[in-house]
Order: C-alpha cells, then sequence, then structure tokens
C-alpha cells in the first residue's frame, strides 16, 4: 500500500523566464500506518510535494508508485487514487459550500458512486470521527467557529475512506484547546483506522508530540528524514533553514550547559519531566557520595 | 487617560435569516473595561470566538460600540468628524499577508498609506524610507511582494501601518500562518517599535510564547476580560488557563509538572534560564 517517489523533480512555468524549481530529485517512500510530519519553510516546496501524493501535480521528471504501479502511464485510474490520497488543504473551511454540514460531508461519497443514503452513513461516520456534534448537521457550514469548520472539512475529506490522510498545516489560526482537539482526533484515526497520515506544520511542538517520521524540506530537497529526536538534534541547522526545535529542546540545552546532566534530545514535555528528575536524583546521589 | 480607554464597552453582532426575520443580536464584547498605558506592549488572549478581535476592530474604527465607549488618545470613535484622525493614530496588521498588501512593488505598497493621507511626495518617500529601515526590510524594497516570505510580507504590512506614523499598532494572530523564523522576525520587528520608537503594541495571539515580552496581558472569555495581570502573574494560573481553552509556553508547563512532581518551583516560570536557576543552584 505504500506510496514511493523515484528521483521526482518539478518546475513551475517550464521553458518561460519565471522557471522555478521548486523539487529537486525526491526519492521517499511512504509506508503503510506511518504517521508523518513535513517542515520547511515558506516557499521551502512542502506544499509542492504534497500536490504530487495524489496526482494533483505531475513531476517534470521521475516517477510516482503507489502500489507498485506508476500513477501518471495513460491508463492509470487517478480518479480512485485521489479517493485513496485524501488532502485537506491549509484553510480547509474555505474548501466547504454546501447548505448543511452533512450535505458538505456527502459530496465526496456521492461523487465516490455511493448513494445519499449510504453516503449520509459514510458522512455521519465520519463527522463523528473528527468530533462534531449531530446538532451541528443541519446548520449551515458558514455560521461554524473556526474549528468546527476545520473539522467538517476534514470529515468532509474522510468520508471518502482514504488510506492515506495529508493535512497541510489543518490548526493555523486556531485556540491551543482547539489545536489539540483536532490533532488528538487525528492521531486518534490514525491509531484506530491505520489511516497513514502526513501533517504539515509550522509547530514544533505538535511535531514532536505527534508523528513517528520527520521530513525537512530546504530549497526543493529533503535535507532529513528521521525520527524527530534524530532530526531535531540539527536544531542549529534547522535554524539556518528558517525552522527551529521545539522550545523544549532549548530548555533542555540551557539546563545542559548550566551543569544539570540531562539529556538534550528530548523533543516533548513529558520526556523533559522525566530526564531532569533522573538528572536531580543522579546529582543528589552523588552529592552524597562527595560528603563521604 | 490612557492612549486606549473603554467604558463598559459592548458590541453586538446582527444575525439575519433567510426567512426576513428581524435580526437576532449576538453579543461578542460585554462590558468591557481597559485602560491602555501610552508606550506599553499589550498582549491580549483569548480562545477562538472570545471576542479578541471585535474588541481589537475599535481600536482603530473599524467597529463603533453598540453601548459604551472608547477613547482612542482621548477622542471618542463615535464622533464622525475624528474618524480619520483615530485610523491615522492606530494601524492594525491581520493574519494574511497576502490579504493586505496591494502594491506590486514594497516601497510602493508601504507609501499607499501616507499617500491615501494626502501627505507630500517628498515626505511620503522619506517615510517609506524609515518605515522600510526600522522593519529591516530596505534591502527588499525594489521587490515584488508576492516572492517574499510570510515573515516579510508580515513586516511589509508593518512597515506600511508605521508610515502612517501611528502612536499604535493593533496586530491580529501576525504570526499565525508565518514558519518559526518568520514569527520571530515578525516578533522582533514588533519588539523593537514598541521599545525604540515608544509605539504601543497590542497583540493578539495563540502563541503563548510571544506573550512573554509583553508589560501586561489581558484574557478575554465571552466577550469579557477574565483575567489580567503580567505574563508571570497570568501564567502562574495554568488551570485556570486550560478552562479558558489557552495554554501556557511549555517551559512554564515543564515547571508546573516538575513542581506537581515534588519539586520547589515557584508558579509562573517564564523562561529556560529561570528554570536553571531554580534547577542549578551556582555553587
Amino acid at each position: 500500500m505504500s506510496l514511493e517517489l523515484k528521483q521526482v523533480s518539478y518546475s513551475y512555468s517550464v521553458g518561460t523566464s519565471y522557471e522555478v524549481q521548486a523539487l529537486k530529485n525526491i526519492s521517499l517512500t511512504i509506508n503503510e500506518g506511518e504517521f508523518i510530519g513535513v517542515i520547511g519553510h515558506t516557499g521551502s516546496g512542502k506544499s509542492t510535494l504534497i500536490q504530487h501524493l495524489n496526482a494533483l501535480i505531475r513531476p517534470t521528471e521521475g516517477t510516482i508508485l503507489y502500489k507498485g504501479e506508476d500513477i501518471w502511464t495513460e491508463n492509470y485510474d487517478r480518479r480512485s487514487l485521489r479517493h485513496e490520497v485524501g488532502l485537506v488543504f491549509q484553510y480547509p473551511e474555505h474548501q466547504l459550500f454546501e447548505s448543511d454540514v452533512l450535505s458538505d460531508v456527502c459530496f465526496g461519497p456521492i461523487n465516490q458512486g455511493l448513494t445519499r443514503e449510504e453516503a449520509e452513513k459514510q458522512a455521519k461516520k465520519a463527522l463523528a470521527q473528527t468530533g462534531v456534534a449531530e446538532e451541528v448537521f443541519s446548520q449551515s457550514p458558514f455560521s461554524l467557529s473556526g474549528g468546527q469548520k476545520k473539522r467538517v472539512a476534514i470529515a468532509g475529506v474522510l468520508a471518502m475512506n482514504p488510506k492515506i490522510l495529508i493535512l497541510d498545516e489543518p490548526t493555523a489560526g486556531l485556540d491551543p484547546k482547539g489545536r489539540d482537539d483536532i490533532l488528538d482526533q487525528i492521531a486518534l484515526l490514525h491509531k484506530e483506522r491505520g489511516i497513514t497520515i502526513i501533517l504539515v506544520s509550522h509547530s514544533m511542538e505538535d511535531i514532536a508530540k505527534y508523528v513517528g517520521r520527520l521530513i525537512v524540506m530546504n530549497h526543493g530537497s529533503v535535507v532529513y528524514d528521521d525520527t524527530p529526536r534524530e532530526v531535531f538534534r540539527h536544531y542549529k541547522e534547522l535554524e539556518g533553514m528558517g525552522l527551529s526545535a521545539p522550545q523544549i529542546t532549548y530548555i533542555m540545552h540551557t539546563l545542559h550547559e548550566k551543569g544539570l546532566p540531562v539529556d538534550t534530545s528530548v523533543t516533548t514535555v513529558e520526556e523533559a519531566k522525566e530526564s531532569i528528575l533522573k538528572a536531580l536524583a543522579l546529582r543528589k546521589k552523588t552529592d552524597r557520595g562527595d560528603g563521604l | 487617560m490612557g492612549i486606549i480607554k473603554t467604558l463598559q464597552l459592548c458590541y453586538d453582532y446582527l444575525r439575519y435569516d433567510d426567512e426576513g426575520n428581524d435580526p437576532v443580536p449576538s453579543r461578542a464584547v460585554d462590558q468591557v473595561d481597559l485602560d491602555i498605558e501610552a508606550g506599553s506592549f499589550i498582549a491580549i488572549l483569548g480562545h477562538n470566538g472570545s471576542g479578541k478581535s471585535t474588541l481589537a476592530k475599535h481600536i482603530n474604527a473599524l467597529l463603533m460600540p453598540t453601548e459604551g465607549t472608547i477613547w482612542i488618545d482621548g477622542k471618542d470613535t463615535k464622533e464622525e468628524p475624528e474618524l480619520w484622525k483615530i485610523r491615522k493614530k492606530a494601524g492594525m496588521v491581520f493574519q494574511n499577508p497576502d490579504n493586505q498588501i496591494i502594491g506590486t512593488v514594497v516601497e510602493e505598497d508601504v507609501g499607499f498609506g501616507p499617500e491615501n493621507m494626502g501627505v507630500s511626495t517628498e515626505n511620503i518617500w522619506r517615510r517609506v524610507e524609515e518605515s522600510l529601515k526600522k522593519t529591516g526590510m530596505t534591502a527588499y524594497r525594489k521587490h515584488s511582494p508576492n516572492r517574499l516570505s510570510g515573515g516579510q510580507k508580515q513586516r511589509v504590512a508593518i512597515a506600511g501601518v508605521l508610515a502612517m506614523h501611528p502612536k499604535c499598532i493593533v496586530l491580529d494572530e501576525p504570526t499565525a500562518m508565518l514558519d518559526p523564523v518568520g514569527r520571530r522576525e515578525v516578533l522582533d520587528a514588533v519588539t523593537e517599535l514598541n521599545q525604540k520608537e515608544g509605539i504601543t503594541v497590542i497583540l493578539i495571539t495563540h502563541y503563548m510564547e510571544e506573550v512573554i515580552r509583553a508589560d501586561h496581558v489581558y484574557v478575554m472569555d465571552k466577550g469579557h476580560i477574565v483575567m489580567e495581570g503580567t505574563p508571570r502573574e497570568i501564567f502562574s494560573q495554568v488551570d485556570q488557563l486550560k478552562n479558558y481553552r489557552l495554554d501556557v509556553p511549555q517551559v512554564t508547563i515543564l515547571a508546573h509538572e516538575l513542581k506537581k512532581a515534588g519539586l520547589e518551583i515557584p508558579d509562573g516560570i517564564l523562561t529556560a534560564e529561570e528554570l536553571a536557576g531554580e534547577l542549578c543552584p551556582s555553587n
């Protein structure tokens, strides 16, 4: 079920004086069931990359394989590919258009050829999974709060039963609770439905908290592809690329410099707490040892 | 009286239905009393829909209070003839830089405000020059705004406001769409304007770590101001903030967790250095 990019390059406006190479020779494999984060500064090629994954953009060079098949051969069914690889754009609320929430979420499944009844079943399931309450179903999607709109838009993609769900900064502009709620919900989908998740984000803290694998884009190339812990070890290099490490990583470096022997590679608050308590216990022990 | 003062400020949005019934008012800002000193750095926190942006739009008279009064530099926004003077005093920067940049060249965009105000050509260029310099964008003055990064675009937007020589700048989630470095660029630019130029800054944000720089923080919920104080006073109340759907910076939450685990650490730790000071006694 994997999605594979082989030496993919992409240029905008080929053959004109505005030609820009947005992706340079990218090879990577997205395996079933992964939770992947993608970070990179504005203009690093993240959005161009993810639009290749469901065939919205055709690579200028290289091949993309889904389940081992080249998705750009003449007879390949790219329509079903787009059903299996769902893409939620940044500002998903701009994708809403129907007069009520339920119809909006039904749009995808009906387009896939389901009857209204079947589609509603799918839609209700998807809305439940993104945490949208039933009394909202008949309301206009435009009367909802920002967080609710995002949930409805995500449900709209989810209702098509994608195997891979790509989210481009789904939480921009949400308050902290709304952000946590949506990301927790996405993590749950990953865990319970086994959906492969690709999350593009500017929040290093969210990335550290949720993803198992982290891809870093810079100037159209993949510069790191590893666990968040390993990637954030390179925080100095990341800063040079317009990125950073999670706040917690900087805190641990400061503590370490001041002489507390903590693990500087931790990336979440929980890990940091454990590491600090361990370091303090160790210091106590050696202090006592010195006294003897 | 401070540069911004409100007395029992209320604002109702009107909700119309399809049947042509009388509109139903829904209260977005409810009895807010503020008194903001000139030259201070103010942060406003609150969840989506808490009334922050509605309140902010009163500061440059984009919205008029339904009840109560707001004075900007001593002028009541309801006094029609004062409107343009007020808008010159208080500039706004919004979340999406692409929605507020209109020029095809950076320096033209920055010059738009003063030109609109009837400033003489010579003075427009002087203002453009100094505004670009203050936001660190001089090197990009001949560039097309389209080709800039998010952080650079926001700094152009800030320069555009600066060129109107405002006394105060209201920034409504100016960093929500930016990458980490873009976020820092914008905040550094804003902090410098506050400290060097003495411009009053009102920052609305969902990033708790940006609030540490503020002199005073207001927390809004359901249109009311429910908490106010210094960042340390506000972030000492982790549980209450969570009730309002908010958060605290990671270092504060870490210190809070360590305290719960039995360590003796005061509430409201705001920086890594403060935490180090508690954990690593210099010997």
